[in-house]
């Protein structure tokens, strides 16, 4: 097998010189470069760790090897959601024993070193975001996708255990989308014959994800026809969904992201695997997929996968415009704890809860048990949409921010015709 | 009979399931019991838990390696993982568990003619190190 070639402080690392924590983080390192054929390692200036979100013992064991090796990050290092809402402990309606192990994993990272940020959306995060071309080890799919996409920098996509490996050592892999072969456009998606109301609507872009995602798999996209005036929100929720129909961890939007000014630039010069057309059609059956049933029967609305920024909440209230939603419809947002104040401070957060929208912080209603299980969910994200139904157990209908409202407010299904006719 | 790439190495045996698509462990098996629950995969309710898994890839979810190490440490994980194309997520579970609990799941990716060959039912024998991978009748 192939020898990863390292320098002096990998091999001090292997040797004990930062501790068992150490040199177990660069032994798991050395043995997944070889996986991946990396030639040698590369150093790494900011992380980003999913590995806090409980999935079993198995977790909490590595993370605990870690914390009693000594272990401490060398790098500024964000954490993603845990399944647990630390400011707002009562949501949690999963079983207790499971949520103490929880508990103890989200406390074990930050024993680690790690900024308790608690978010999927760390580029939302003044001070995190890491610059174009930098080279990062973020976790979580939508950060991967957006780090590399919308900000030009470069990770490969990580995983667990992986991403606090590479947060100890400042190390990872000279491999996948660190490297300029791999990061190059493959299969071009040309947008078509949209009418104007969808093409103006926020919608559209989780919409377009979840096409691009599930047509392109594990091959770079190159999207072309985009409104020139698509914001970082509108980003945001397009590679999320891809990311979740597809193994998507960069796209190109000729015009709009870093590395695709022009489509030639985009491909790196080379011909693109092939091409394929985005009509109204495929964005309508992507509504579809989306939606698991029919009928106007609502008992929920989850807003905020990945994590609402400011100006998604101060769309929000400016839709909710003072009214409450039905009584019987439990409405939440999740975002980032580090967006509460900015929020507060205009004074949203008692605009929100006045008209009955609860915020949840820290974690997100489709990882964890937050929201009733056997009820039926709208919601304007294609990621929640997409996993929500195996995860949670709920039906899910996926719609625009504004069906959103306008459903929670009524008490069912609402569905704005003119905005899919067109 | 056929010779791979070790991804993870270790040394297993157990009878084949042959997987016609591929899986994501997290949200595909159940850690608890070693079954495949995959809502939208052909086949939901395949016992995973010590069969030589032999599927064309992973799904790519990053939460994929912590569901294999839970797996592996709850004793219910595949005796192996035999892929078409390399999965370092996969690689990773089971290497993490190699080092928390000495329990290894080799993980091997092998060439196409080799893993079309191979049939549910079959009884195999897997030995990946770091020179390489065999994979055997046994």
């Amino acid at each position: 097998m192939d020898l990863v070639a390292l320098d002096d402080r990998d091999r001090a690392l292997l040797d004990g010189a930062a501790g068992e924590a150490g040199r177990l983080a660069m032994r798991v390192l050395v043995r997944m470069a070889r996986a991946q054929g990396a030639e040698r390692l590369r150093d790494v200036t900011r992380a980003h760790i999913d590995g806090c979100l409980y999935h079993g013992r198995a977790g909490l064991d590595f993370a605990r090897r870690l914390v009693d090796g000594g272990g401490r990050v060398t790098i500024p290092t964000t954490l993603n959601v845990g399944s647990l809402d630390l400011l707002h402990p009562d949501r949690f309606r999963g079983d207790p024993e499971t949520g103490r192990q929880a508990r103890a994993l989200m406390d074990a990272y930050v024993a680690l070193g790690c900024r308790p940020t608690w978010t999927c959306a760390p580029y939302q995060l003044p001070g995190s975001r890491p610059a174009l071309g930098e080279h990062v080890a973020w976790a979580e799919s939508n950060a991967i996708v957006f780090a590399n996409s919308v900000l030009g920098a470069r990770t490969d996509r990580y995983g667990d255990f992986l991403d606090i490996c590479a947060a100890i050592t400042g190390r990872v892999p000279n491999a996948g989308l660190h490297l300029d072969e791999r990061r190059r456009g493959e299969v071009v998606f040309r947008l078509e014959g949209i009418g104007a109301r969808l093409r103006q609507d926020p919608v559209l872009y989780p919409l377009v994800g979840h096409v691009v995602g599930a047509a392109a798999g594990s091959r770079v996209p190159v999207l072309i026809g985009l409104p020139e005036r698509a914001s970082e929100d509108d980003l945001k929720g397009l590679g999320a969904a891809a990311a979740s129909s597809g193994s998507v961890a960069l796209f190109h939007a000729v015009g709009l992201t870093p590395e695709a000014p022009t489509l030639e630039e985009a491909l790196g010069g080379r011909a693109p695997l092939r091409e394929e057309a985005i009509g109204p059609e495929r964005l309508r059956a992507a509504r579809e997929e989306l939606t698991t049933t029919a009928g106007d029967r609502l008992t929920g609305v989850s807003l905020g996968t990945p994590h609402f920024s400011v100006s998604e909440f101060g769309r929000l209230v400016d839709l909710l415009d003072g009214a409450r939603v039905h009584a019987d419809v439990e409405c939440y947002v999740s975002t980032a704890r580090d967006v509460l104040p900015e929020i507060e401070s205009r004074g949203w957060v008692g605009a929100l809860e006045a008209a009955g929208v609860r915020i949840v912080t820290d974690t997100c209603t489709y990882v964890t048990p937050i929201m009733r299980p056997d009820g039926v969910v709208m919601t304007n994200s294609g990621k929640w949409a997409y996993y929500a139904p195996g995860n949670l157990g709920v039906e899910a209908v996926f719609g625009s921010l504004e069906e959103c409202v306008r459903s929670a407010q009524a008490g069912r299904v609402t569905v704005d015709e003119e905005l899919w006719d067109g | 009979m056929a010779e791979g790439r070790t991804l993870a190495p270790g040394a297993a045996e157990g009878e084949a399931l042959v997987l016609a698509e591929p899986l994501s462990f997290w949200g595909g098996m159940d850690p608890a019991s070693g079954m495949l629950i995959d809502a939208h995969h052909p086949q939901r309710g395949a016992l995973l838990a010590g069969r030589v898994v032999v599927m064309p890839s992973g799904r790519g979810s990053s939460s994929a390696s912590s569901v294999l190490a839970e797996a592996i440490r709850a004793a219910t994980a595949p005796a192996a993982v035999l892929l078409l194309e390399p999965d370092p997520i996969i690689a990773l579970g089971s290497v993490v568990a190699a080092e928390l609990y000495g329990a290894a799941c080799p993980v091997v990716v092998l060439d196409a003619p080799d893993h079309r060959r191979l049939q549910t039912g079959d009884r195999l024998r897997v030995v990946a190190d770091d020179d390489g991978a065999r994979v055997e009748s046994s």
